[in-house]
């Protein structure tokens, strides 16, 4: 590229080529993407036209289900099973996000509170750089040291002998559960949420708080009065990225989450925290080599195409409230 | 409620009167709650940062006892005890070329797409679909990325990427793998170049046109050169989330214990068509929730993948830190 650039006003390199070399080049980035939605979505399709709208409802052992899909693609006929009843495995996303998404919220709101305003300079120095650390150590550590060390403490000491007793006959309490992943995912998706949070609360306007500060409002209050109202977008942008974050952990929640097709059930008491489940990202990873069975293919592809949409639509909206956070945030 | 057992139990926050300097002034007279609500925040800081010292001490520990040096140039065998299955270079290896396709691709193309949107920018729409793009990529699941690869890198178009028998296309290979997570680094290559590009002022592209500079020579010899931290940073952050992810490697690259070069072709294009693991995987396989349960092993090799995203870490912040003492543009 250095000796082509030579002339530099020369027409290899006019302005207008470039343009339209950079134009191709983002046209096809945008087309990528378009294709990556359209192509998961066909592929999963024939499993979502043979159930229907019970593909989402519950109804027998999903695991069992998806065992019989793989083995008829096996068996060299062409007459597939396509029985599929995601439930467990919906729920278990649900339960997990969900959870966890709010539990983040809670502390990264005060951790960024506290790195904004209230930590003192030596604070600040080591908060930060641990931020970063957590948010760039590799899922699979986290699941390592999940299941070498949370998931014993787990099992040996807080659930009980009776506890695993009572649903003995229906699932196994081995320390592998809600509990556990929830407590990791959590700590995983925290810190994308300090980040958004604090950008926010870095840029709101000095003058707003400052005029609550002269009214004599003291500073805790003006903070989360002012500060962390005007930065209303940034957190609603932080929380629904970290959702998407959420749905698409798959490796970590594969180790911890128990990995069984089970639907944890809230009816059971507070037991119900220790059930193992299965979210629909670790059924991916967990069943790649299913793949090359044409309807367990379909069925994964549609497990793939769900994540996909919902992950897109917590994009667009965490896009969209950063553009408003653009227009009223920094000066 | 899950953040009590999340880790080491919190050392006791400090009593709020005193211990904040500067930053907090006078929280004496502030309502009981509301220093209740520091007293959370320093809680919640001192927790987060006692996480990041276990992780990190625990693995170190961890690490110096299992991790011989043997281990970095040994390839995995298989054995029937942990002192049989020999060492992880080929995960080690294959972690090195990952890392290296997913950045040759992702860092032109990435530097790219931001000279386009920040330098081009027309027609308007489309930047705001290139920009929507961009954070659509940053949220899909990594799972939902692989399988899409899957279908592109199975068709028979790009078999000479994998390999082939008999006419049907393994499609798992470091080209396969390293193309997708490309996709991975690419938002993060963005917003940083972004980042950088945005900083410099409107007068030095200016002065840059007076003295007739075409505007691809300006953004080749001024703008580039100018954004050089950011661009490295984000290439510094791309490259460790290429390192850390699992679902990819795991999907794409097959996750065999060994590097499985393809019989018959040329030196680097044989590996590179070839199946192969990454530390990750390694570390994924050998937990025991993998084939491979070898926790010993796991531990050695998370310590090595630790090891690495804390030096990338710490480049990253030094780069940041000089570029910051260099100083930005003076208006």
């Amino acid at each position: 590229m250095e000796e082509d650039f030579q002339p530099e006003y020369g027409p290899k390199w006019s302005d207008q080529r470039v343009e339209r070399m950079l134009g191709a080049l983002v046209v096809f980035i945008v087309g990528l993407l378009l294709a990556m939605i359209v192509v998961v979505l066909l592929h999963g399709l024939p499993s979502f036209l043979h159930n229907g709208l019970s593909w989402f409802g519950a109804g027998g052992e999903v695991d069992a289900q998806f065992q019989a899909i793989y083995l008829s693609g096996q068996s060299g006929t062409s007459d597939y099973v396509w029985t599929f009843h995601a439930w467990p495995l919906i729920w278990s996303t649900i339960l997990i996000t969900f959870i966890s998404v709010f539990l983040a919220l809670f502390i990264s709101l005060f951790i960024s509170v506290f790195l904004v305003e209230f930590a003192p300079a030596w604070m600040t120095r080591i908060l930060q750089p641990v931020v970063y650390f957590l948010a760039s150590v590799p899922s699979v550590i986290y699941g390592l040291l999940g299941v070498l060390i949370l998931v014993p403490f787990i099992g040996n000491h807080l659930i009980t002998e009776p506890e695993k007793a009572s649903v003995a006959g229906v699932i196994s309490l081995t320390g592998y559960g809600l509990l556990t992943a929830v407590t990791i995912l959590t700590i995983m998706i925290s810190p994308l949420m300090i980040s958004i949070f604090s950008d926010g609360l870095r840029s709101v306007k000095p003058g707003w708080v400052e005029g609550s500060l002269a009214l004599g409002v003291n500073r805790w209050r003006t903070t989360w009065k002012i500060a962390v109202r005007a930065a209303r977008p940034a957190i609603v942008a932080g929380t629904v990225l970290a959702v998407a974050r959420a749905l698409g952990e798959s490796v970590m929640l594969a180790m911890i989450s128990g990995s069984t097709g089970f639907a944890p059930n809230p009816l059971d008491g507070l037991i119900f925290v220790f059930e193992p489940s299965r979210p629909l990202a670790a059924t991916i990873v967990e069943n790649v080599d299913a793949l090359s069975s044409h309807p367990a293919n379909a069925t994964l592809f549609a497990i793939a195409s769900l994540l996909l949409y919902s992950a897109a639509v917590c994009s667009f909206g965490g896009y969209l409230a950063r553009r408003s956070m653009r227009k009223y945030g920094a000066a | 409620m899950a953040t009590e057992v999340a880790g080491p139990p919190a050392p006791q926050a400090p009593p709020s009167g005193k211990g904040p300097t500067g930053a907090v002034e006078g929280s004496a007279t502030w309502s009981l709650l509301d220093r209740l609500g520091l007293v959370i925040c320093w809680a919640l800081g001192l927790l987060f940062c006692a996480i990041a010292v276990a992780i990190v001490v625990y693995l170190f520990l961890q690490g110096i006892k299992f991790l011989k040096p043997s281990m970095l140039w040994t390839p995995a065998a298989s054995g029937f005890s942990e002192n049989e299955t020999g060492g992880f270079s080929d995960a080690l290896i294959g972690t090195m070329i990952v890392g290296t396709m997913g950045i040759a691709m992702a860092l032109p193309v990435g530097v790219a797409i931001t000279v386009w949107l920040v330098e081009y920018g027309r027609p308007t729409a489309l930047a705001r679909v290139v920009e929507m793009t961009i954070e659509a990529i940053a949220g899909i699941p990594s799972v939902v990325i692989a399988l899409f690869g899957t279908v592109i890198f199975s068709s028979t178009a790009l078999g000479f990427l994998s390999r082939t028998s008999g006419g049907v296309v393994f499609g798992r290979s470091f080209f396969a793998a390293g193309a997708m997570l490309s996709l991975v680094a690419l938002p993060l290559i963005v917003a940083s170049t972004r980042e950088g590009l945005n900083a410099i002022p409107r007068h030095v592209r200016e002065a840059s046109y007076a003295v007739g500079k075409t505007k691809a020579a300006t953004v080749r010899r001024i703008l580039l050169p100018s954004a050089r931290p950011q661009i490295v940073t984000g290439l510094i952050l791309g490259l460790g989330r290429i390192i850390g992810d699992t679902a990819i490697i795991v999907i794409l690259l097959g996750a065999t214990q060994n590097l499985a070069p393809v019989e018959g072709a040329p030196f680097p294009l044989d590996y590179l068509r070839g199946a192969g693991a990454t530390l990750t995987t390694f570390v994924y396989e050998s937990s025991p929730t993998g084939n491979l349960d070898q926790p010993q092993k796991a531990y050695a090799a998370a310590f090595v993948l630790l090891l690495m995203v804390l030096a990338l870490n710490a480049a990253a912040e030094a780069i940041h830190r000089r570029s910051r003492k260099a100083g930005t543009w003076s208006h």
